[in-house]
């Protein structure tokens, strides 16, 4: 061809409706896939990557205390997804789960310092509950109320709110709240034993609350009035508006939930996990939630299936450090190469690609029509 | 000597995931001609077009400009080819002048001489007959005069085709007119001139041959001469249509909702309704006319309580007994809540009037999903309701819980209208409730607003084919820049009147 204009090399078209199928095995070729560069990448380091994966897998759920470590490592991650869900289910952009957390575990840790000889412990351990759910829902609160009234970006505000809430706790635990037994240190002390979750099956009773949160979340979205205000919101705000909804009220009702529900997980991590606060105490669960709302579409269930996914993969990568002597930033890689692999699939779903066929034109000749001494057609074929 | 073809488009297919929108086209587009592209909404006029102007690429088939086989993949390739499309929706740079427009986006060397760009504009304006000033900008134009920047646009880059998508959906009577003036002009030049439309009398108007698509196949092409509108539309439907709406005798109409002095101010202070006073009564069709933008949608959103208002008063008069209640200021649920039932069909369907991603079953609750006092909603109602409008209005989906952004236009607009028209309204407001749809279903909807008409229901229509709002309403109201230029009797008022009152606010037009 003459032509100096040529068909573009890779194109993009937009997929129907793929089968649910062939959903799961894109899923699943993608997983199997970043295996196999995860492989790569520790063959590189020296190591044999079938030892490393399994030590990754049995340092995750090889056994009762390794897996009550993962369940632990779990159950503020799906907490945490599941007080994004219906923001982000009403496109509000909350990712301020992070410092949703740590005013939660702040306000918890008030109580537990200040008032463990002065309450009985159930009754400690609701006020504990109470607050942490009251301050994750201020910190859900002001973002929302300055959306609805200004119209500013909540996403930036969420986000600036994450620095401002480990910044109070930084103040704390250098100050008014040091441990005077720390030994110069500045951490806060451990929680008395009052202040401390009680354990079921070995894992402190927080499983059973984020997993009762799953079954309400799910209800609360799919059935509820309140579910079916977000779900409207998040499509369109006009819509919602001509239904003769109050946007602004549902906007930062659905925040203060959002905001609670997170900070009710600070307060599981403090006073179930590590017993005392600390600038860990989020540790990036708030982040990671984002990742684990999205991967599982939302839906309140899938998202156990994921956090419990990821949670393997942060609990096992911590054996293998161990085990291999492998830094924990190249364990970082290996679960940040299968998480782009899961991510990344989701377009594959949505699209394919066309690839240009070496020559185009295939209609067979029959679907030509019939051209009586066309002198194109000539000048086609020479060129 | 037979002419060379400008293009021919050889078994052109394109598919957008498992839509099909345009299947194994061959067409044929002469030099010096005005072909007609006629067809339905959704038939893929649009794509094919699109596909010429380098926007969307062919899954397969051959494109020939000139006789030539070529391969366009971008608007440039398409600029190149002296192929110019005039889009539906113009693609202006407000703060700019005509002049700056028109040359946007040329790569040439060395600085723009304003005034030789200027000359060569108004040479272009004298040889085909526009009326264009290059130093105007564009925020200060009407809508026609930005079509016009459109086409010198492409005619500046010398396009010697071009192809215009419903060039005259915008336009007034008059300005469609001026428009055919110029397309006549540009085809003696020897331009091969592509219209794409679905309105009949333009197409016998203008056009030498019409090239009619149905469902993204191509069906077959015509000489305009030689065919009618009957035939065309029989063509483009697939089966003989009537052509005619009904329009019974308004019954014992009562004043119902009226509006006195009304005025709203965009977020900019502006008025975008200035002093509007009409009544609306039950048992009659009221159509709203006016150039698209004048007002229309402000109207029905404050009625609605959806838009905020400056002054003025919109009175809504009891069925039942003596009762006016004021509905300005009041919220959509406070007017509910009055027992009023105001339905209201509005202009963006999946935007505003039902949510997207639900079922039908979903979108029945939108208005009535907090009735009761229970935590959750009550999921029996809606279905029942959702069936009963599935059987009634045929409506064509794979479930009553299918997305109804899945629906095609027709099915999600009859959705609407079946929810709106279930609730038993007094007032039913119906903004745009045709456009895109097909012709059955048009008229499916036309004969709903009829249906609601005899109830006593009083119907407000506002529209953009002036056809069909002749044919429809008892009463039409003209609106041109948010002011109300006239009230005419739609039984004996002429589609130039109408036209004549879009563009200017003369004094008030009655006919008895």
């Amino acid at each position: 061809m003459t032509d100096k204009h040529q068909e573009p090399l890779i194109r993009l078209a937009k997929r129907s409706d793929l089968s649910r199928g062939k959903k799961w095995a894109i899923r699943l070729g993608a997983i199997l896939l970043a295996l196999v560069v995860g492989s790569l990448f520790i063959a590189v380091l020296g190591h044999n990557p079938i030892a490393v994966y399994r030590d990754l897998l049995s340092g995750a759920v090889g056994g009762p205390s390794a897996t009550r470590a993962t369940v632990r490592v779990a159950i503020p991650l799906l907490g945490a997804a599941l007080a994004i869900a219906p923001a982000f289910k009403m496109k509000f952009w909350n990712i301020g789960a992070e410092g949703q957390i740590m005013v939660g575990a702040i306000a918890a840790t008030y109580f537990a310092l200040f008032w463990y000889d002065k309450l009985p412990k159930p009754v400690l351990l609701l006020v504990m509950a109470l607050v942490s759910l009251i301050a994750g829902g201020i910190w859900g609160f002001l973002p929302a109320f300055c959306k609805a009234k200004w119209g500013t970006n909540e996403t930036l505000f969420t986000l600036m709110l994450n620095y401002i809430a480990l910044g109070i706790e930084a103040y704390l635990q250098n100050g008014p709240w040091k441990d005077p037994k720390g030994t110069g240190f500045p951490i806060i002390a451990m929680f008395d034993q009052n202040a401390r979750l009680p354990k079921v099956g070995g894992i402190h009773i927080g499983w059973i609350v984020v997993l009762a949160l799953t079954v309400g979340m799910f209800l609360y979205l799919r059935y509820s009035k309140h579910g079916y205000e977000i779900t409207v919101v998040g499509e369109s705000q006009r819509t919602a508006r001509y239904a003769g909804m109050n946007v602004s009220k549902i906007i930062m009702r659905t925040m203060v939930l959002s905001g609670a529900i997170a900070g009710l997980m600070g307060f599981l991590v403090v006073s179930g996990a590590d017993y005392t606060l600390n600038t860990g105490t989020s540790g990036g669960v708030g982040f990671t939630a984002i990742i684990v709302a999205w991967l599982a579409h939302l839906n309140p269930f899938a998202m156990v299936l994921i956090a419990g996914l990821l949670s393997i993969l942060s609990k096992g990568s911590n054996t293998i450090q161990t085990n291999f002597k492998i830094p924990a930033s190249a364990a970082d890689v290996l679960s940040a190469i299968i998480l782009f692999f899961m991510l990344g699939c989701e377009f594959f779903i949505n699209y394919r690609l066309i690839f240009r066929t070496s020559k185009r034109n295939p209609a067979p000749a029959a679907h030509v029509p019939d051209e009586q001494n066309d002198p194109k057609k000539e000048d086609r074929d020479l060129g | 000597m037979q002419p060379v073809n400008a293009i021919e488009l050889r078994n052109v297919t394109k598919t957008f995931g498992s839509v099909v929108a345009n299947n194994n086209v061959s067409l044929t587009i002469r030099k010096g001609e005005i072909l007609s592209l006629l067809g339905e909404n959704g038939s893929g006029k649009t794509t094919l077009m699109n596909m010429l102007a380098g926007i969307y690429f062919p899954d397969s088939g051959q494109i020939f400009v000139n006789g030539r086989e070529v391969t366009i993949r971008s608007p440039k390739d398409s600029f190149d080819l002296k192929i110019g499309m005039i889009h539906q929706h113009f693609k202006l740079v407000d703060g700019f002048t005509a002049a700056e427009n028109i040359v946007l986006g040329l790569k040439e060397k060395g600085r723009f001489d304003r005034k030789a760009i200027s000359r060569q504009i108004k040479d272009i304006s004298a040889k085909y007959g526009f009326d264009l000033d290059p130093e105007k900008k564009i925020y200060d134009m009407a809508v026609s005069e930005k079509q016009t920047v459109e086409i010198i646009k492409v005619l500046y880059r010398g396009a010697d085709i071009l192809i215009l998508d419903e060039p005259t959906a915008v336009l007034t009577p008059q300005e469609t007119e001026k428009l055919f003036a110029v397309l006549r002009n540009m085809k003696a030049d020897g331009k091969a001139i592509v219209i794409i439309t679905h309105k009949l009398g333009e197409v016998m108007a203008i056009s030498d041959r019409v090239a009619v698509l149905r469902k993204g196949e191509y069906i077959a092409t015509l000489e305009t001469k030689d065919t009618n509108p009957q035939q065309l539309t029989e063509r483009m439907v697939g089966h003989a249509v009537t052509l005619n709406i009904d329009r019974p005798k308004p019954w014992n109409p009562q004043q119902r909702l009226e509006v006195n002095h009304l005025t709203c101010l965009d977020h900019q202070g502006v008025k975008v309704l200035n002093d509007i006073s009409f009544s609306a009564m039950g048992g009659e069709i009221l159509g709203i006319a006016g150039i698209a933008g004048s007002g229309q949608r402000e109207l029905c959103e404050a009625i609605a309580g959806l838009y905020p208002v400056h002054q003025g008063e919109i009175l809504y008069h009891s069925r039942k007994d003596e009762s006016i209640e004021n509905l300005v200021d009041k919220s959509p649920m406070a007017i509910r809540d009055l027992g009023i039932s105001l339905a209201f069909v509005p202009e963006d369907r999946l935007g505003m009037g039902l949510v997207g991603s639900m079922g039908m079953t979903g979108n029945m609750m939108l208005k009535s999903y907090d009735k009761g006092s229970g935590f959750f909603t009550d999921a029996k109602p809606p279905r029942t309701l959702a069936q009963e409008i599935k059987d009634k209005l045929e409506v064509v989906t794979p479930s009553i819980n299918t997305p109804v952004r899945k629906l095609s236009g027709g099915n999600v607009q009859k959705v609407l209208v079946g929810r709106e028209i279930a609730s038993g309204p007094a007032v039913l407001m119906a903004a745009y409730p045709v456009r895109g749809l097909d012709i059955h279903s048009s008229y499916t909807i036309y004969h709903l607003l009829n249906e609601q008409k005899s109830k006593g229901v009083a119907v407000i229509y506002v529209g953009e084919d002036l056809d069909v709002l002749l044919e429809l309403c008892d009463r039409i109201l003209v609106l041109c820049a948010g002011k109300v230029s006239g009230i005419a009797d739609g039984r004996t008022v002429t589609k130039e009147e109408i036209g004549l009152m879009m563009t200017q606010t003369g004094e008030e037009l009655t006919h008895d």
